[in-house]
């Protein structure tokens, strides 16, 4: 049996809104997660999708402890980080390391290679400032860097080659889990399939857990051993990621499916989509009930007022009182 | 006759670097309510081709070198101003990317709509608002009536995309333009906005030409693509024979890196190394140091022309032309 190696238990993360200057007073809240429970394995890939404003980053943000958490507990091999003091999250930070979305901002533009990478190295005292070189050199071989660029600045490089960089950066301090925060979609296909491979490799070499949040479910699906489905701060649907994609039990996974054109034109002209109505709403003053509601095509008079629950149904997790009529 | 044609379009940037020839030589048709995908990855020269139809182009450091693209009888490329306004925003339309940052956003959305139609027809505030508002009606914004009045800055993205595509589509134009019009957008907003494109498209019978990246995009939306690797064109087909029997190495690379295209777990076909410094000419074929089937012919001379290998399926792969394979 896998060994769990992350837990989220119940997380919430919201932001306040004030108004006025002197004397704030917070005039409503933005939940942007609302409790949020997921157990990642060791060795697992798990997706998270979902449309901007649903809370996947915040979600990562909050696993870093990068935001503070309004309720819940993260919980990494077996210590709860949402309790711990600074320093102790400091020591976390080792196991627990994040890739950004652009690689053009992530980086410091300042820094030569051999500086990103040479400073976790040095602040966690993996090595001593003797023989960092060759440690740092180790890893950018890892990422299929040469090593003779060490002393290169990001500008130097492409796209692909910086987002290489910054995932040599999150391994420096050899983590246990990676989340990675929509890494590719700032790259160009031909340099997605390159990274993608890379982390695959990576997984599988060094035994990582790895969380990858994405947009793209054809990205997801194939890079993820299982995914989560997020709308509005909460997940709707978990389970085995082909099976997600493939038989979406959802109605918003159905919908968001339905929603990926797909690269074959006789298949993408004779499938029926299904187009939402409108926006997702405003995590600030969320829907009653089940959020999706305003949106939903199977919606009853029932999903304004209750509150579904992520509940097991066909070997995975579903949030819809309706799920089984579906 | 053609609604469009482009021959030998070439757009060079003069920098302190160096030429950068982001277009070099291309040439293609555009038949009347027909749509064609342009695809091909970041600097293949995809909107700098249709910045040049339009005129947006920034001379200096941009320069068209040469060229002609004929629309019903006017060449786009050496018109007089006067020309080229009244074809812009009339009978050729063009959305962008970012409807965040192509909205005007100290005016109201009404005025900005109207703008077009006050500025190419004879018509009157009350009138042309009329029109807005059931343009408005027709890509899908509820409460129009009311909603016309608002600031950019109180639309979501998926709305403010919307009122772009009202707004190019006023004036009923022969040819629409859309350069990425979704990539900025949520699958389920782009699933919308493209299913508008075609129904608008339906209704007013324009050509469009739709940039993008995404190869998925165009299958549904397209009846003809063309793929572009650095500056040129390198294969072109209609969207069923592109996909079911791409010819040149590039298109096919570009459909193997795809995870869609690929069954799960399996390792992702990479394509080696990175696009052509566009300052730097290369010797033959552009893509020759990338391709994995490249010769010593595919390396030396000039660039290889785009020859059809079947009515209407044109590609520029050197072997390919030989029957290679």
């Amino acid at each position: 049996m896998p060994e769990t190696i992350l837990e989220l238990q119940d997380i919430k993360t919201h932001f306040p809104i004030t108004k006025g200057v002197l004397f704030k007073r917070e005039v409503g809240v933005v939940k942007a997660v609302d409790g949020v429970n997921l157990k990642v394995e060791q060795g697992e890939v798990l997706g998270l999708v979902g449309e901007s404003g649903c809370g996947k980053s915040t979600l990562a943000r909050t696993i870093m402890q990068l935001v503070p958490t309004t309720g819940g507990t993260v919980i990494l091999q077996g210590k709860n980080l949402t309790t711990s003091s600074a320093s102790e999250i400091l020591d976390m930070r080792r196991d627990l390391q994040m890739v950004f979305q652009d690689p053009y901002a992530s980086l410091n533009p300042r820094m030569t290679v051999f500086a990103t990478l040479a400073e976790p190295l040095l602040v966690h005292k993996i090595c001593t400032a003797k023989n960092v070189a060759g440690h740092v050199a180790k890893l950018m071989e890892t990422v299929g860097l040469a090593s003779r660029f060490m002393q290169k600045y990001p500008h130097e490089f492409s796209g692909g080659q910086r987002q290489r960089i910054a995932i040599a950066r999150a391994l420096a301090l050899r983590p246990k889990v990676i989340l990675a925060d929509e890494p590719v979609s700032a790259l160009d296909v031909s340099i997605q399939a390159q990274i993608l491979n890379l982390l695959a490799e990576l997984v599988r070499k060094m035994g990582l857990s790895l969380i990858f949040i994405a947009h793209d479910l054809s990205v997801v699906k194939h890079i993820s051993d299982r995914v989560a489905v997020m709308y509005l701060g909460k997940i709707v649907e978990l389970g085995e990621a082909s099976a997600i994609i493939e038989n979406p039990l959802h109605p918003y996974t159905k919908a968001l499916v339905s929603a990926i054109p797909t690269p074959n034109p006789d298949e993408e002209r004779n499938r029926k989509r299904i187009v939402l109505p409108g926006d997702p709403p405003s995590p600030i003053n969320p829907p009653s009930g089940c959020t999706f509601h305003p949106r939903c095509p199977y919606a009853t008079a029932a999903c304004q007022t209750t509150e579904p629950q992520l509940e097991a149904f066909q070997g995975r997790e579903v949030s819809c009182i309706r799920k089984a009529d579906i | 006759m053609s609604l469009l044609s482009v021959q030998d379009l070439r757009t060079y940037f003069h920098t302190r670097n160096g030429v950068y020839r982001a277009v070099d030589g291309i040439s293609f048709d555009l038949e009347r309510g027909e749509t064609l995908g342009i695809v091909g990855e970041s600097g293949s020269g995809k909107s700098v081709t249709c910045y040049s139809l339009m005129g947006l182009i920034p001379q200096p450091p941009g320069r068209i070198e040469s060229g002609t693209a004929m629309f019903d009888g006017v060449d786009l490329l050496n018109c007089t101003p006067a020309q080229a306004r009244s074809i812009r925003g009339k009978r050729i339309s063009m959305i962008f990317q970012d409807p965040m940052t192509s909205l005007n956003p100290y005016m109201r959305i009404s005025d900005q709509i109207i703008e077009p139609l006050m500025i190419h027809e004879d018509i009157t505030k009350a009138d042309a608002t009329k029109q807005a508002l059931e343009m408005l009606d027709a890509v899908g914004i509820n409460d129009a009536a009311n909603r016309m009045h608002y600031y950019p800055h109180e639309f979501s993205g998926g709305m403010r995309q919307r009122v772009m595509i009202a707004m190019a589509l006023i004036t009923k134009p022969e040819l629409l333009i859309a350069d990425e019009p979704t990539t900025a957008l949520d699958v389920t907003v782009q699933a919308q906005i493209l299913e508008l494109i075609e129904k608008m498209q339906h209704d007013i019978g324009m050509g469009v030409i739709f940039i993008t990246h995404d190869l998925g995009v165009v299958s549904g939306l397209c009846d003809r693509v063309q793929v572009m690797y650095a500056g040129r064109i390198a294969e072109t087909a209609d969207t069923r024979t592109l996909f079911h029997q791409p010819k040149h190495p590039y298109t096919r690379a570009l459909q193997k890196s795809i995870p869609a295209m690929q069954p799960k777990g399996t390792e992702l076909y990479t394509i080696q190394g990175l696009p052509p410094d566009l300052s730097k000419p290369v010797a033959g074929c552009s893509f020759a140091p990338r391709c994995e089937f490249a010769t010593d012919l595919c390396r030396a001379g000039k660039y290889p022309e785009l020859k059809p290998i079947a009515p209407g399926h044109l590609q520029s792969c050197l072997r390919v032309q030989a029957g290679e394979f």
